[in-house]
């Protein structure tokens, strides 16, 4: 039986052990997911848009097994003053979390939203995703609507005075997470989202982001270090007139990451911006799979990836920029970067142009290389030695990634994370 | 202070030998120039005392101080005191001047087994040194030479020089791709930093770097080897007559 034959009973495979959270106003949308997802099925490797990353332990049934990783440190953003949520093993701990109140943002939990027939959120919950199913499929994340366990929405009315925390500990060897947040962000309003930390063995997270006209959204994450977790993370983020959306991700470790992030700029004078710093070392896989659509005049996007891959590390990029006709202006930048530290490691990388309007500047790049010689000998001329020289370049391939974080006490934390797990890999 | 001996030296991917036997002892407190028309091995000599890749020394021998500096990692022989002013310094975006500058001084009195320098003391003497050599606030927070015009890349070098306080520099066509009043500055920098326990090689094209920086010795080379020696004449002889004569009396 071919493959594709076999999808159907793979879904169902998957199906057969799980059951719908019950009740509340967005269980009509967690129906409609199921029954996508049934008409999609869940991906195989013969999937196109797969191709690269292979989805069968994010598919099976039950989750690979993954070790508690001790990391010996402090969790990551520790020091800031921010109001923390926290999730272990996919399950909010009220306990471990802040009082959910804050002036300028109403924060619910998915759960509590599942008990009442009336909430902001049934508007939005599944709806971003639903239109980010066109024109690729992404089947993992209507898997995600339909049977997320828990998750927060987040409504973001004024401008809170600290970032919203979302903290995922891994405590469970077998955890098998599947969370969802949506957020809202009011015209005007401005706000910080941060994510931490490996979540469970296998997590599954999905966040649908509205930003009204004018509105903005500040977004970095820093997923676990845990080497053995595996995660698939969907991220629909839908921009209005004059709106800004800025999302940086770090990972390092992690045996298997596919972060996809799909974005519409719908009103005019948007701007987003995706970028990703990445570690890999060994068994590592970490796919950036990005999809952005100008639909407005004047809009800006900018896709920056940058991947460290040593000893048989491998990454992935497939990154999209889709201009629709009208969408005149469009300032579109993507760039795709690898620094392969042997020749063991690779990386895969898929640009995409697709451009209907006439008037528009995009730009797209994508290179794999090896570490600058001359640089390299340079600094060892100067008396660094190799590690450390090789380290520095390293973090100076980071940087333009980095660098896109507009909090400039949050990208410091980043580097200075960089530079220590850098040095004790030495 | 450098003493080299019949140093024979090879491109390592091709059967090429570029240095074929260079006899050189440079003592402390002296300046020496070498000389020598294109493709003479003047370069190579200054990459392979340095440690660059790509060279194989197939005989011979270079030692500062009595250490042998042929068997130490480019890093060991910065921190034995051996310093090489590039002829083309490199560019390397992302890292900060300051940033390098800070590592690379603390690295090398690590592996002195000295303490680190303090932030304080380090931005003190760094602004003083940069201010002798006209390196302003600006350049020291850009990244490594990356935008700096071909006198400010070669100023720069001076100023690792001078934060880095070598035994031994080696100075590469450090005149090349300077005016006259760049050149002026970048040999004053030299200048300021003889001292008695301080050698120099000098590797330059034109006797014009020579009115600046004063040798006690010069070198001619050519063809792999050191044809002639002599005094601060010699360079003005190259200068008048070329190299023709020299060589044409060498064979």
């Amino acid at each position: 039986m071919a493959l594709a034959d076999r999808k159907p009973d793979a879904t169902e495979d998957r199906l057969a052990a799980m059951t719908l959270p019950e009740g509340g106003c967005i269980m009509p949308a967690r129906e409609a997911a199921l029954a996508r997802l049934r008409d999609m099925g869940l991906p195989n490797r013969r999937d196109e848009y797969w191709k690269y990353t292979r989805p069968d332990t994010l598919v099976q049934a039950d989750a690979l097994p993954a070790a508690l990783f001790d990391a010996g440190e402090a969790p990551m953003f520790s020091q800031f003053d921010r109001l923390k949520i926290v999730f272990v093993d996919g399950v909010f701990d009220p306990e471990a979390s802040d009082d959910l109140m804050m002036e300028g943002v109403r924060i619910d939990r998915i759960a509590d939203i599942c008990c009442k027939d009336i909430h902001w959120a049934k508007d939005l919950y599944g709806v971003l995703e639903t239109r980010g199913q066109t024109p690729v499929a992404r089947p993992l994340a209507a898997l995600n609507t339909a049977f997320a366990q828990d998750g927060v929405a987040i409504h973001i009315t004024g401008k809170p005075s600290k970032p919203i925390s979302l903290i995922y500990f891994h405590r469970s060897e077998t955890s098998d997470a599947i969370l969802h947040h949506v957020i809202r962000v009011e015209p005007g309003a401005e706000a910080t989202i941060l994510e931490n930390g490996p979540a469970a063995a296998r997590f599954n997270k999905c966040m649908e982001i509205d930003i009204a006209d004018g509105g903005t959204l500040h977004h970095v994450r820093a997923q676990g270090r845990d080497h053995e977790r595996r995660a698939v993370t969907h991220m629909f983020a839908r921009l209005g007139t004059e709106s800004v959306f800025k999302s940086f991700t770090l990972t390092v470790n992690g045996v298997l990451t596919r972060n996809e992030a799909v974005i519409e700029l719908t009103g005019d004078d948007a701007v987003a911006h995706v970028a990703g710093a990445c570690v890999g070392d060994g068994e590592f896989h970490h796919d950036d799979t990005v999809f952005i659509t100008h639909d407005a005049v004047n809009c800006e996007s900018r896709q920056v990836f940058k991947k460290v891959l040593r000893n048989g590390a491998t990454g992935v990029f497939q990154g999209k920029i889709l201009v629709k006709a009208g969408a005149q202006k469009t300032d579109g930048y993507q760039i795709s970067q690898s620094l392969l530290l042997d020749d063991d490691s690779q990386f895969l990388a898929k640009p995409e142009l697709e451009i209907y309007a006439d008037d528009v500047a995009c730009s797209h790049g994508s290179t794999s290389g090896a570490i600058d010689e001359d640089a390299l000998f340079y600094l060892r001329s100067r008396g660094v030695p190799e590690g450390e020289a090789t380290d520095l370049l390293t973090l100076a391939f980071l940087a333009e990634a980095v660098d896109e974080i507009e909090d400039k006490a949050l990208a410091e934390d980043i580097v200075e994370r960089l530079e220590s797990w850098l040095a004790r890999r030495r | 202070m450098l003493e080299i001996k019949n140093l024979h030296v090879k491109l390592e991917e091709e059967d090429k030998q570029i240095l074929k036997g260079v006899d050189l002892s440079v003592e402390a407190g002296s300046v020496h120039a070498i000389m020598g028309p294109n493709g003479s091995g003047k370069s190579t000599l200054s990459y392979v005392l340095s440690g660059r890749d790509g060279y194989e020394v197939t005989d011979g021998s270079a030692t500062l101080d009595g250490e042998d500096l042929l068997d130490l990692e480019p890093e060991e022989r910065a921190a034995a005191g051996l310093f090489l002013a590039f002829q083309y310094p490199v560019e390397i975006p992302g890292v900060g001047n300051m940033t390098f500058l800070r590592t690379a001084v603390n690295a090398q009195r690590k592996a002195r087994g000295q303490e680190e320098i303090s932030a304080a003391d380090f931005l003190k003497t760094v602004r003083e040194r940069a201010k002798s050599l006209k390196i302003n606030a600006d350049m020291l927070k850009r990244p490594v030479n990356v935008g700096f015009s071909g006198g400010e890349k070669k100023r720069n070098e001076i100023l690792q020089m001078a934060m880095l306080e070598p035994k031994m520099c080696i100075l590469d066509e450090t005149d090349s791709g300077l005016d006259v009043d760049a050149m002026k500055l970048v040999s004053e920098g030299v200048n300021a930093l003889r001292d008695e326990g301080r050698g120099f090689l000098v590797i330059t094209h034109y006797q014009r770097l020579l009115d600046h920086i004063k040798p006690d010795v010069v070198h001619i080379m050519a063809n792999g080897r050191i044809i002639k020696s002599g005094g601060p004449e010699l360079a003005l002889e190259v200068e008048q007559n070329g190299y023709a004569d020299i060589l044409a009396e060498a064979v």
